[in-house]
C-alpha cells in the first residue's frame, strides 16, 4: 500500500501510523450525556467498502492525514492534510 | 449413520476407501426453521450441534455463503489455551479448554487435539510481575500455570535462543501446560457432521443479503436461495460481523475489521513441542503434525475487508521469528494468508440477546475466537434456546459499552488490536 502524503509524496505504508475512523465526531467537552460519548470512543460503522480514516505521517512529516481507502481492495482514491494547513481551513 | 473406527477405517480400506458416505447432507433450504445460524464458520455449526444435543432443538438449519470452513476456521493458527485474567474470561476459555478435552470423543471425529503446553515469554521484571499476576489468578479460578525461569525455558524450548546477546534477552515465562493445538479444519467438519446427524440442515453456498421484519422484529432472512423463515436467528458470522448486521439495521457496533495473516514454512522434521509467544514483539509460533512451522503475529493495523495482508507484517513476523531461532534464518516460506477477524473494542467478545427483537449476535472474537468454538456455540446455544444468557456468557454483551463494564484484559482501552 502506497499513501501520497501531501507534503512528503508517495511513501509506503509502513512510514505511517493508522490512527482509525476519520467520520467519528468527538462530543463537546461539556456534553455530560455518557452514551454520547460512549457512541464516540465505542461505536463504528465499520464499512465493506470506502472508509475515511486517519493515518499519521510519523516516520516523515508528522502530518495528520485523512484518507479514503476501500477496505476491501485497499485502494486509495483520496488524501487530504488535516489541521491548521488543510483547505478546509485555509 | 455410521461411526468411525478403526474397525470402519478397516472395512473401507478394503474396498480402496471408495464407499465412504459424505459426512453431511446437501439438503435443499425449508421455508421454515425453529432456529436458524448466519455463518457455518465453527461457532455457527457448534452453536447448531449443541442446540441439537443439550436443547433437543433439531429443527435448525446453518446458512453459509461459501463452501463450509472457507471463513477463519480454516484460517487459525489453531491455538487453544485459557490463560487470561479477568474473571469472566477465564471462566469461558476454562469451560472450552473442559469442551474441547473431551471434543474428539463427543464428536466421534479426531480433533487431533494436542496439549503440548504454550509458554508466553517474558524479557523484562516487568513482564516477570504481570505474569505472575496472572498465573495466579488463573490458578485461583482453577486453571493450570506454571511460573518458569530462564533455564527452564530453555530446557524446554532447545531451539530457542536463550543468551544474552540479543536485545531482549529472555527472563523467563508463564506456561499453562494443558494449553496446545488442535486440527482447524477437523473442528468445522466434526461438528458440522454432528449437527447434521441430530437433522440439522446444513445449507452451503447460501449467502443472506436481507432480513424480513415485522416492524422491529426479525422474522426471516432473505438469501440467495429464496426466503426463509424463523422465529430465532444467531447471527455468527465473525469479521462480517458489521455488514451483515447493517442489513438488518443496525450502522453501529463496537466492532471493526481488520485482517490478520498466517504464515507456514517448508516442513522440517521435529523441532519445537510446544507452542511459544515472543514477549519483546507480537509472534506465536508452534509445529505442525506435517513438520511445517505454523506463525502469525500482528494485524496488519487498519480495517480490511481482504483476505490477505501486505508484505510489512509479514517482515516483522518473520524477524521475530529469526530473533526467537535463529536457526530458523534460511527456512522458507510455503504459504500464506488472511482472515477477516471482528475486533471489539475492549478484546473480549459479544454473545447476547438481540439488539433486535428476533435476533442473537455471536461476534468480537477478535483473534482468539478459534480457542472459543466449543464454549462459544454452547453457551449461544443456550442464549438462543433460553432466552437468557448463561453465568459463563453474562458479561459477554452489547452494552456492556455503555455501562462502563468493559471486559479489557490488556487495560489498553478502545483500539482494535492493541492487546
Ligand atoms: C490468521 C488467523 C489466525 C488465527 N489464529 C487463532 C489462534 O491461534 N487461536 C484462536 O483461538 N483463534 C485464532 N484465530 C481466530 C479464529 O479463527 C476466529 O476468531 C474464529 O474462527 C471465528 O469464528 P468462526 O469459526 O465461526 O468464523 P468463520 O469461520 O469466519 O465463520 C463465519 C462464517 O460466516 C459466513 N458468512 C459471512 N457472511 C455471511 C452471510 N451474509 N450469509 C451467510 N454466511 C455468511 C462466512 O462465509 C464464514 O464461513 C485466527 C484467525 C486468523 C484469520
Ligand atoms: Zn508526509
Amino acid at each position: 500500500m502506497i499513501i501520497n502524503c501531501p507534503i512528503c509524496g508517495p511513501r509506503e505504508a509502513a512510514e505511517y501510523s493508522y490512527i482509525g475512523d476519520a467520520t467519528r465526531v468527538r462530543p463537546e467537552a461539556d456534553n455530560i450525556d455518557l452514551n454520547s460519548w460512549s457512541d464516540y470512543v465505542h461505536q463504528r460503522q465499520n464499512p465493506r467498502g470506502n472508509h475515511h480514516e486517519h493515518w499519521q505521517h510519523s516516520g516523515a512529516c508528522r502530518s495528520i492525514l485523512c484518507v479514503t481507502r476501500d477496505t476491501l481492495s485497499h485502494a486509495i482514491s483520496g488524501v487530504k492534510l488535516v489541521g491548521p494547513y488543510s483547505e478546509d481551513t485555509k | 449413520m455410521s461411526r468411525y473406527s478403526a474397525f470402519s477405517l478397516f472395512k473401507n480400506a478394503l474396498s480402496g476407501h471408495k464407499n465412504w458416505k459424505r459426512a453431511w447432507r446437501a439438503p435443499e433450504p425449508q421455508k421454515k426453521y425453529d432456529v436458524i445460524i448466519i455463518g457455518g464458520g465453527g461457532h455457527g455449526l457448534a452453536t447448531a450441534y449443541y442446540l441439537a444435543k443439550e436443547h433437543g432443538i433439531t429443527n435448525v438449519a446453518v446458512l453459509e455463503k461459501g463452501g463450509l470452513g472457507s471463513g477463519n476456521i480454516g484460517r487459525n493458527t489453531t491455538i487453544i489455551r485459557s490463560n487470561y485474567m479477568l474473571g469472566a474470561n477465564t471462566r469461558f476459555y476454562e469451560h472450552s479448554m473442559k469442551l474441547w478435552e473431551g471434543l474428539s470423543n463427543d464428536l466421534n471425529y479426531n480433533m487431533m487435539f494436542s496439549q503440548r503446553g504454550l509458554i508466553n515469554l517474558a524479557h523484562t521484571p516487568g513482564q516477570m510481575d504481570a505474569f505472575s499476576r496472572r498465573g495466579n489468578a488463573m490458578l485461583m479460578e482453577g486453571v493450570d500455570a506454571e511460573l518458569i525461569d530462564n533455564q527452564e525455558v530453555c530446557r524446554r524450548v532447545p531451539g530457542l535462543y536463550c543468551g544474552q546477546n540479543t536485545r531482549f534477552p529472555i527472563l523467563g515465562g508463564l506456561c499453562q501446560p494443558r494449553a496446545g493445538t488442535a486440527r482447524h479444519d477437523a473442528v468445522a467438519w466434526g461438528y458440522a457432521r454432528g449437527a447434521d446427524q441430530y437433522g440439522v440442515d446444513i445449507i452451503e453456498h447460501c449467502e443472506v443479503i436481507g432480513f424480513i421484519k415485522d416492524g422491529d422484529t426479525v422474522t426471516g432472512v432473505k438469501t440467495n436461495r429464496g426466503e426463509i423463515f424463523a422465529p430465532k436467528i444467531g447471527v455468527s458470522v465473525a469479521g462480517n460481523t458489521s455488514t451483515v448486521m447493517k442489513l438488518a439495521g443496525i450502522d453501529k457496533l463496537p466492532i471493526e475489521s481488520h485482517v490478520l495473516q498466517a504464515f507456514v514454512s517448508e516442513p522440517l522434521k521435529p523441532f519445537l513441542n510446544t507452542v511459544v509467544t515472543y514477549g519483546a514483539g507480537h509472534l506465536y509460533i508452534s509445529q505442525s503434525d506435517k513438520g511445517g512451522l505454523v506463525f502469525g503475529g500482528d494485524l496488519d493495523g487498519y480495517n480490511s475487508y481482504a483476505q490477505r495482508g501486505n508484505l510489512p507484517i509479514f517482515e516483522h513476523v518473520a524477524a521475530a521469528a529469526v530473533t526467537m531461532f535463529p536457526v530458523l534464518s534460511r527456512l522458507r516460506l510455503l504459504r500464506n494468508w488472511g482472515g477477516i477477524m471482528d475486533m471489539s473494542m475492549d478484546g473480549s467478545p459479544i454473545i447476547c440477546k438481540g439488539p433486535l427483537p428476533g435476533l442473537y449476535l455471536n461476534a468480537g472474537w477478535c483473534y482468539g475466537g478459534f480457542k472459543a468454538t466449543p464454549a462459544a456455540g454452547w453457551c449461544f446455544a443456550y442464549t438462543i434456546a433460553k432466552d437468557q444468557p448463561h453465568p459463563l456468557n453474562a458479561d459477554f454483551t452489547l452494552d456492556r459499552f455503555y455501562t462502563g463494564h468493559e471486559l479489557d484484559e490488556g487495560g489498553s482501552g478502545p483500539y482494535p488490536g492493541h492487546q
